[in-house]
C-alpha cells in the first residue's frame, strides 16, 4: 500500500501542469490583481519542484480566497479568516506536504488577524500569500484593515478614522522568519518572491499588493513600484532584523505617501521551523504522523500501558 | 445481620490543602480492599482558598452515585484562609469547611475536625454540640495539625485525618501505607508514614461513641483501576489511534486537553494549545484533512465560537471528533459547576442543517466505549462526532475493572483510500479525483477521500456548496444531491447503531407503570432513584439516552409507549431533552413532564424520589433545589 508517492516527486515540473484543465472561468473582475497572483504562483512552481499532488494551498473567504479554484493542487477553501490554523495542523500532520496559505486583507489581518500573529510567532514552515488591496473585495467595498486613513466606503462615509494595520512590521514583530511585499504589477519579481518564500524553512509572509479595479479605483497599486532590491538608494542587510524594522517602516510610511517599495524585506534563515523545534523537545516524531496510519509496520501502542498508575 | 451502610466519606478543607489528592488516595486504598468506590467532587471557582470538599462512597454493592447525603465528615480547616482585617470579608474561612458542610450529614454521621487550626469559640459560635446532639451526630475533635507539625509539616494533616478515619471506622492501615510508600520517597515518605501511624494510634485509643464501621471490603474477582470521565475519554481517544490534539483551556474541557497533552507524545502524537477555540477546531479539521485522526473540544464559550469550523467539517465532510464538556450558563455562567444546559448549542449550533453526531456517555465506561464509537463513526463516515459531558463526570473517579480497557487499538483512518484505490477510483473526464461522488458505488453516501500529497488524489474542499470535483457551484440539482448525501448519513449511522448493542441504558422492570428518562451524568444516579422507588412501592423503570443524533427513534418510541407516563430528569432549566424527544418522535407531549435541577449541583437520587412522586400528584417542588414542569398537550 503506498501512502504518498506523490511527495519528492523527482522530475522536472511544468507551470502548465497548474493550470485546472475543468474549472469555471475565474469570477474575478477583468482587470482585478488577483489573476496577478495567481500567474506568479503557477510561475514559481518550477523554481520551486513540487508537482500539483504534493502542494496544499488553504484560502479564506473573500475574492482571494478562490485562488485555490483556479489552482491546480490540494485545496482547501476554509473560512473567513481561518486559513492559517487549517493549513498549520496540515503540515504539522505530513511536513512533506508544501502547505501554501493564502487570504485577502481583511480574512489576514482583520478577522484573522489573531491566526496571524501565532502562525508567525510559531514560525510554521509554511507560505503565507496576503493579497492586500486595501479594500473588501467580494462583499463589494467596504474599508479593510489596510485602507489608507481617511478613505470613504458605504461602511464609513465620513472616512475611516483610523490607521491602516502595516502589515509588514507587524509580522517583523510577531515574528515570521521571511517577509516580503510584491505587487501584481510586477509579475517577474513576484514569482520571483513566491517561489523563494515556498522554498523558506519557516513562516514566509507576502504582502502581496493586488489592485481591485472594481470598489478601489484610486488606489495606489498602480502607481510605479520601487524594487528595493535593485536601487541604490534603498537597500539594508535583509537578515538584520532592526535595519529591517527601519526599512519596513519607511516602506509602510511612504505606501500611506503613494510611494510603493517592494521586495524582500527580512529574511531569517537561522531560525528552526516550528516542527524543528517541536521535534527537538521530543513532542513530534521524526515520521509524518499521516504515514502511520498507512504504515503496516507501525506499531499502534493502546493506552492500557497507562492504566497502572490507576491501580 | 442487615447489609452494612456504605461509607460516604468527606473531607472538606481548603482547596489547594491537597483534598483531592488525599481524597483520591483514599478512594484508591478503599478500592484495593476490596471495595467499589465512587467520588464526587465540588470546586469553588478560586485557584487556592476557599473551601472545597470530595466525597468518597464506599460499599461491597454498586456504587455509582454520590449517594443520599453523607456519614462521615473530616474537616481539614482552611490553611488558605485569607483574613485581611478584623472585619474579614470572607467571614471566618477557617471554620468554613466544618461550619458549611453540616447540613447534608445524615442522621448518625461521624465528624473529625482539626482542633489544631480552629479557636474553640468559633466551634462554639455554631452550636456544634448542640447540633449534634439533634441529630445523633459523633464529633472528635483532634488535632491533626499537632500530628502533623511533629513528624513533618502542616499540610501532612490530611494523612493524620486519613490515619484517623481509619481507626474510627475499622479500615486496615496497611492499604494507606502501602499508597505512602509506592508513592512518595525519602524524607516525605517516612515523615507521612509516621503522622499516619500516630493518627491511627490516637484514634484506636479515643473513645468510640458511635458503633459502626466502615463495609470490609469482599474482594474484585479482577484488577482495578480508578479512573474519571475525562481519563477514560482521553484513553478512548487514544485507542482509536487519535494522534493529534489542539486546544485553548477552558474548565472543564481542560482535563482531557491536559490529560491528551501529557499521554499523546508518549505515542508519538502532537498537542498543540493554540490562540483561541476557533484555531484549535480549525487545526483538529486541517490535521484530520491531511490524514490524522483528531480531535478538539471546549466547553460552553469556547464551544461557541468552534461553531463555525464545525460547519465546515460538515460541509467538506472532514472527520472529527469534538468533546464538550459542560459547565452551568449562559454565558460564562458557573465555572466550575455542572449542568446540562448546552444541549441544544450542541445538537444545532452553525449554520445549516445538523450532520454530526453527538453521543453523552453516562460514566466512565461509556465515556471510553462512547468516544471510541464517535471516533470510527466520524472517519467512516466524514462527520464530526461531539462527545458531550458535564463537570460532574469530567471530575468523579470510580473503579472500573482494567480487564474493561484491554482492547485492540483502531488505527483505520475510516474512509480513506490507497494511491492504488484512488487509481482506480472515479474521475472526472478531465482526469480529476471525484471527492465527493453523487453516487458512491457502494451505494452508501460516503465518498471516499484521499489526503494531500497522494498521488491522483487533488481537489478541492469548500465550505461552499460544491459539485463532485470539489469545485464551488450552486447549480440546485447538485445542491440536492449532496445535501441528501450528506444528510443521508446520518440514517445510515443509526441503521449502524440500531444494529449493535444500543448505548441507551435500561434499569427496573421492563413493565413498570412509570418511566423516567435521563441523560449523560445523571443516569447512574437516577438508577439507584429508581431502585428506591420500586422497594418503596412504586412501578417505575427508568432509560439514560446517550444517542442524542442520530436519534434511537424506535428505542425511544418504544419505551414512551410502553409507559403510562414519563419524567425526564436533567441539569437545566428549560427541558431541553424533554424538547429534543418530542421534535424527534414528533408526539409524546401530553406523556412527558420534566424535572429539572440547575443550581450547579447533580441530582441526588432523594431529589429523583421526591421529584416523582411531586409527578404523581403533579404538585409543586420547593423552588430553589428543583423545578418541576407538567406535561404539556402536542
Ligand atoms: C465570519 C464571516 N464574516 C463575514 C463574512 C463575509 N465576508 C466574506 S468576504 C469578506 C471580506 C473579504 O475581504 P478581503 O479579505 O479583503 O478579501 P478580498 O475579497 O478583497 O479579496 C467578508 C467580510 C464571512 N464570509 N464570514
Ligand atoms: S471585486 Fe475587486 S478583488 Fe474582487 S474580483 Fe473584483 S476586482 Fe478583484
Amino acid at each position: 500500500m503506498s501512502a504518498f508517492n506523490a511527495i519528492g516527486a523527482d522530475r522536472e515540473i511544468e507551470d502548465e501542469e497548474f493550470t485546472p484543465g475543468i474549472e469555471p472561468q475565474p469570477t474575478w473582475c477583468p482587470g482585478c490583481g488577483d489573476f496577478g497572483v495567481l500567474n506568479a504562483l503557477k510561475q514559481a512552481m518550477p523554481k520551486v519542484g513540487r508537482n500539483p499532488d504534493e502542494v496544499a494551498v488553504f484560502t479564506g473567504i473573500g475574492c482571494s480566497g478562490k485562488l485555490n479554484s483556479y489552482f491546480e493542487s490540494y485545496g482547501f477553501h476554509t473560512i473567513h479568516g481561518r486559513s492559517l490554523p487549517v493549513a498549520r495542523a496540515a503540515k504539522l500532520a505530513n511536513p512533506g506536504v508544501e502547505v501554501i496559505a493564502a487570504g485577502g486583507d481583511g480574512d489576514g489581518y482583520g478577522i484573522g488577524g489573531n491566526h496571524f500573529i501565532h502562525t508567525a510567532r510559531e514560525n510554521h514552515d509554511m507560505t503565507y500569500i496576503v493579497f492586500n488591496n486595501e479594500i473588501f473585495g467580494l462583499t463589494k467595498g467596504q474599508t479593510s484593515p489596510t485602507s489608507p486613513k481617511g478613505h470613504k466606503s458605504k461602511t464609513q462615509p465620513s472616512g475611516s478614522a483610523k490607521d491602516p494595520i502595516r502589515p509588514l512590521t507587524l509580522s517583523l514583530s510577531a515574528g515570521a522568519s521571511y517577509i516580503a511585499r510584491t505587487a501584481a504589477v510586477n509579475p517577474n519579481q513576484a514569482a520571483e518572491i513566491l517561489a523563494e518564500a515556498i522554498q523558506h524553512d519557516g513562516f514566509a509572509h507576502v504582502d502581496f499588493l493586488t489592485q481591485c479595479p472594481t470598489w478601489n479605483k484610486d488606489a495606489k497599486q498602480y502607481v510605479p513600484y520601487t524594487d528595493i532590491q535593485d536601487s541604490d538608494e534603498y537597500g539594508h542587510d535583509i537578515n538584520d532584523r532592526a535595519e529591517a524594522a527601519e526599512a519596513m517602516y519607511d516602506a509602510e510610511s511612504k505606501l500611506h505617501e503613494g510611494e510603493i517599495l517592494t521586495g524582500r524585506f527580512y529574511v531569517d534563515d537561522e531560525r528552526p521551523s516550528y516542527t524543528e523545534e517541536k521535534q527537538a523537545i521530543g513532542e513530534m516524531p521524526e515520521q509524518p504522523l499521516a504515514e502511520r496510519y498507512f504504515d503496516e509496520d507501525t506499531e499502534w501502542d493502546r493506552s492500557y500501558q497507562l492504566l497502572e498508575k490507576h491501580k | 445481620m442487615p447489609e452494612p451502610e456504605d461509607l460516604i466519606w468527606r473531607i472538606a478543607g481548603g482547596s489547594g490543602d491537597g483534598i483531592d489528592s488525599t481524597s483520591q488516595n483514599f478512594a484508591k486504598a478503599l478500592m484495593r480492599s476490596g471495595l467499589n468506590v465512587f467520588t464526587h467532587r465540588h470546586y469553588p471557582s478560586r485557584i487556592r482558598g476557599g473551601h472545597t470538599y470530595v466525597e468518597v462512597r464506599a460499599g461491597n454493592g454498586p456504587v455509582n452515585s454520590r449517594g443520599d447525603g453523607y456519614n462521615f465528615l473530616l474537616t481539614l480547616g482552611d490553611s488558605f484562609a485569607r483574613n485581611p482585617g478584623e472585619d474579614a470579608y470572607y467571614g471566618n474561612e477557617e471554620a468554613k469547611p466544618l461550619t458549611e458542610n453540616l447540613d447534608d450529614l445524615n442522621e448518625g454521621g461521624i465528624v473529625i475536625y482539626d482542633e489544631g487550626l480552629l479557636d474553640e469559640e468559633d466551634v462554639e459560635a455554631i452550636n456544634l454540640e448542640e447540633r449534634a446532639e439533634e441529630n445523633g451526630w459523633h464529633v472528635y475533635p483532634v488535632d491533626l495539625r499537632g500530628i502533623a507539625r511533629e513528624h513533618g509539616r502542616d499540610v501532612m494533616r490530611n494523612t493524620a485525618g486519613v490515619g484517623f478515619t481509619a481507626a474510627l471506622m475499622d479500615i486496615d492501615p496497611a492499604y494507606f501505607e502501602e499508597i505512602i510508600s509506592n508513592g512518595m520517597s525519602g524524607e516525605m515518605k517516612e515523615a507521612n508514614l509516621k503522622v499516619l501511624e500516630d493518627a491511627y494510634e490516637l484514634g484506636q485509643e479515643v473513645e468510640h461513641t458511635h458503633d459502626w464501621s466502615a463495609p470490609a471490603g469482599d474482594g474484585h474477582d479482577e484488577e482495578q483501576v480508578l479512573l474519571s470521565g475525562s481519563d477514560a475519554i482521553s484513553y478512548g481517544a487514544i485507542d482509536e489511534g487519535c494522534r493529534f490534539i489542539s486546544g485553548y483551556p477552558m474548565t472543564p474541557w481542560t482535563d482531557v486537553f491536559t490529560i491528551m497533552s501529557q499521554n499523546l507524545p508518549k505515542f508519538d502524537g502532537v498537542s498543540e494549545q493554540v490562540e483561541d477555540e476557533i484555531a484549535a477546531a480549525a487545526l483538529a479539521i486541517g490535521a484530520s484533512h491531511a490524514g490524522v485522526k483528531a480531535m478538539s473540544g471546549s466547553s460552553g464559550g469556547g464551544f461557541a465560537l468552534m461553531s463555525e469550523p464545525l460547519g465546515l467539517a460538515e460541509m467538506t465532510e472532514t472527520p472529527l471528533v469534538l468533546v464538550e464538556a459542560m459547565r452551568a450558563g449562559p454565558s460564562t455562567g458557573m465555572p466550575t459547576k455542572p449542568e446540562q444546559g448546552d444541549l441544544e448549542h450542541i445538537l444545532y449550533t452553525s449554520q445549516g442543517d445538523s450532520t454530526r453526531v453527538v453521543f453523552a456517555p453516562a460514566n466512565v465506561e461509556e465515556c471510553y466505549t462512547q468516544t471510541r464509537k464517535a471516533f470510527e463513526l466520524a472517519y467512516e463516515y466524514q462527520i464530526p462526532a461531539i462527545v458531550a459531558y458535564d463537570q460532574k463526570l469530567q471530575g468523579e473517579l470510580r473503579n472500573v475493572p482494567e480487564s474493561f480497557f484491554d482492547e485492540e487499538p483502531n488505527a483505520d483512518p475510516g474512509s480513506v483510500l490507497t494511491e492504488e484505490e484512488i487509481a482506480e477510483a472515479a474521475h472526472h473526464a478531465s482526469d480529476k479525483f471525484k471527492r465527493f461522488l453523487h453516487e458512491p458505488e457502494d451505494g452508501s453516501n460516503v465518498s471516499p477521500r484521499s489526503v494531500p500529497g497522494q498521488e491522483g488524489g487533488r481537489f478541492l474542499a469548500t465550505g461552499n456548496e460544491h459539485n463532485e470535483v470539489g469545485h464551488i457551484s450552486e447549480d440546485p440539482e447538485n445542491r440536492v444531491i449532496q445535501m441528501d448525501r450528506r444528510m443521508g448519513k446520518l440514517d445510515d449511522i443509526r441503521e449502524e447503531l440500531d444494529a449493535e448493542e444500543s448505548h441507551q441504558t435500561y434499569h427496573g422492570p421492563e413493565d413498570a407503570d412509570y418511566g423516567i428518562i435521563t441523560w449523560g451524568s445523571q443516569q447512574d444516579t437516577v438508577f439507584e432513584a429508581v431502585d428506591h422507588l420500586n422497594e418503596a412501592g412504586h412501578s417505575v423503570k427508568a432509560v439514560g439516552v446517550s444517542d442524542l443524533m442520530p436519534f434511537p427513534e424506535a428505542e425511544m418510541t418504544e419505551f414512551l409507549d410502553s409507559v403510562e407516563h414519563a419524567v425526564v430528569a436533567e441539569m437545566n432549566a428549560s427541558g431541553q431533552l424533554r424538547g429534543h424527544i418530542q421534535k424527534e418522535l414528533g408526539k409524546y407531549g401530553d406523556k412527558m413532564s420534566s424535572l429539572l435541577k440547575y443550581n450547579g449541583n447533580p441530582f441526588e437520587p432523594r431529589d429523583i424520589v421526591e421529584g416523582f412522586e411531586t409527578s404523581l400528584d403533579t404538585g409543586e417542588l420547593p423552588h430553589t433545589r428543583m423545578k418541576y414542569v407538567p406535561a404539556a398537550g402536542d
